[in-house]
């Protein structure tokens, strides 16, 4: 079970603000969901390898040349509040 | 219900016949000189402006002459809205996406254009592709062609809609747990998942990224062969892609000799939830597979029971990293009054995501936390193993293994909204093939019955294989999409 205090701690953790209707049935739901995942916690795998990655590949690198990257007028384009070249974002307060 | 003819072969005028063209078909006319190439572009560009399904979020415009080169002859193609394109909008389904034009081009579909490939449109798709039946999109529900009080699958449903309704040659999407294999089982058409690593993912908004990848939607297993030929390959900018060795054949396969199918009781007779008439089709395929020599038995994959939990563990956790670049700051939606930076990003991000992504980033959030890693995700990667040693254990007794695609045929819309695991349910059958990297394709096998009554509905028939093994899959699937004969097509 997941409850109102794990949930806006995990919220938090991941930058989501939610409304008290939202947390309401986000402990719901997840306590749903993980009811039904708990079965894979309960599984004797100790000697089981993970895997993290299905195919068998060795370190790939490319040669280490400088080559032009994406223009800066380019990567601003998108941004909602760009200025002098860079990325504008409100103050990260007083806290 | 229409039945037109499946592949008309007598040349004829009339712009109805050319839609029922398989993009192949239409290639084989343009080369003979007997269509033009932009006269079936503007066709296919005005039958999309039309669209009635929701199925796309943007549309070229009839007349507009992107080149086409050699190849592909400027054949038009449909794109899931999780494909930058440069200049062109790309939200992947989302509000925090809104108008965002991305500044280059995902390596799948500049091959495609290489290739000599149009784009078409950008096709609506369940919010940065969490869903198995569309109505996850920040841009409203896509309508299944065959019924429209029912969903078209997930998450690439508007690819899969606009194929079968004819408002696209072929299509392409990508699939993470079977969102191109089961909304080409809920819409009529073939889809096909490659072997991970085997298309490149760069310019693929990532949803999970040791599961995500390309592939086609199309009319038959020749259109699909013809899209992953033109797409895979290693690419410098996805260190994970790695291409398909010797690349893939056109399938030619006539009968299926000397091959053995298993079928594995957990996805296929034990399973749960699978619905009547989708049993009654698997078991008919089963028998045209052995009346083309196909050799069938039994097998078992035991860890698949896990699949589902494995998959809703690695899935989020995954996701729940991958939109934490949802921020506010380089593009974007951004909250207008934030209060200050940390405030911005939490409000931002609730305005932006929708209910389900906003439960998949706390689940993977909540998954991947202090405490809990282990006990999810560290567990979900050792099922994950497991699954991959019983496909391991079946393809030393078996060339491929079959199931049905989708428990179900097309559900009605909002069926399954309030009840998360339900509809995680959905993709019982595709998730496995994944969390082992291989290929898997869905083809049509015919029409059953949904469990609640009412008109037919399409039924897909899945084959998976060892990872690389695409040509051996299209080769089967051909012979099989042959001797099925599917021909049914939903009313324009």
């Amino acid at each position: 079970m997941i409850d109102r205090e794990q949930v806006l701690h995990v919220a938090r953790l991941a930058r989501l603000e939610l409304s008290e209707d939202e947390v309401e049935q986000m402990a719901t739901e997840l306590s749903g969901i993980l009811d039904h995942v708990d079965r894979i916690s309960e599984l004797d795998l100790a000697d089981v390898e993970p895997t993290s990655h299905v195919v068998a590949l060795e370190n790939v690198l490319r040669p280490d040349e400088p080559v032009p990257s994406l223009p800066r007028e380019r990567a601003l384009e998108q941004a909602p509040d760009p200025d002098e070249g860079a990325f504008r974002v409100p103050s990260p307060g007083a806290s | 219900m229409s039945h037109e003819p499946h592949r008309p072969r007598t040349r004829s005028g009339g712009a109805g016949e050319l839609f029922e063209l398989t993009a192949g078909q239409a290639l084989g006319r343009i080369e003979a000189g007997e269509l033009g190439s932009d006269e079936y572009f503007d066709a296919y560009a005005e039958a999309a402006a039309g669209d009635e399904l929701n199925a796309y979020l943007w549309r070229a415009e009839p007349g507009s002459r992107a080149a086409g080169g050699e190849g592909f002859r400027g054949l038009p193609i449909a794109i899931k809205d999780i494909f930058c394109t440069e200049g062109i909008p790309t939200t992947a389904g989302s509000r925090i996406l809104e108008g965002y034009r991305p500044p280059y081009t995902a390596t799948a579909v500049a091959r495609l254009a290489d290739a000599g490939a149009r784009v078409l449109g950008k096709t609506n798709m369940d919010e940065f592709a969490m869903g198995s039946s569309n109505e996850n999109s920040g841009y409203g529900s896509v309508l299944n062609p065959w019924d429209r009080s029912r969903v078209p699958g997930g998450s690439s449903g508007g690819s899969a809609a606009a194929v079968a309704a004819r408002l696209a040659p072929w299509a392409i999407g990508t699939d993470t747990g079977g969102s191109i294999r089961q909304p080409a089982s809920l819409c009529g058409i073939v889809g096909m998942k490659p072997t991970y690593g085997a298309i490149s993912r760069y310019g693929m908004i990532a949803f999970a990224s040791s599961l995500d990848q390309c592939g086609p939607l199309t009319r038959d297993v020749t259109d699909a062969a013809m899209l992953v030929r033109a797409m895979q390959g290693r690419d410098h900018c996805d260190s994970t892609s790695v291409g398909i060795e010797g690349g893939v054949e056109l399938p030619s396969r006539e009968d299926l000799q000397g091959l053995r199918f298993g079928i594995p009781r957990e996805l296929a007779g034990d399973a749960e939830g699978i619905e009547a008439g989708v049993s009654e089709n698997f078991e008919a395929t089963l028998r045209l597979i052995e009346e083309l020599g196909g050799e069938l038995d039994q097998c078992e994959l035991p860890s698949t029971r896990n699949g589902i939990s494995a998959y809703y563990v690695i899935a989020p956790a995954e996701a729940s990293a991958n939109l934490a670049r949802y921020d506010g700051v380089r593009y974007g939606m951004r909250d207008p009054e934030p209060e200050d930076l940390l405030g911005m990003y939490e409000r931002t991000r609730a305005r932006g995501f929708g209910a389900e992504v906003k439960r998949r980033i706390m689940l993977g959030t909540y998954a991947l936390s202090s405490g809990y890693y282990e006990a999810y995700y560290g567990q979900a990667q050792k099922v994950r193993t497991r699954i991959a040693q019983d496909f391991d254990a079946a393809f030393a007794r078996f060339d491929f293994l079959v199931t049905p695609t989708s428990p179900t045929v097309a559900f009605e819309l909002g069926a399954k909204t309030a009840d998360p695991w339900a509809m995680y349910m959905n993709d019982y059958c595709t998730v496995p093939m994944p969390l082992a990297g291989i290929p898997a394709i869905s083809i049509p096998s015919g029409l059953a019955a949904p469990a609640g009554g009412g008109p037919e509905l399409p039924v897909g028939f899945q084959i998976t294989g060892p990872a690389f093994s695409e040509s051996g899959i299209l080769g089967a699937a051909y012979a099989l999409e042959r001797a099925i004969g599917f021909t049914e097509r939903p009313a324009a």
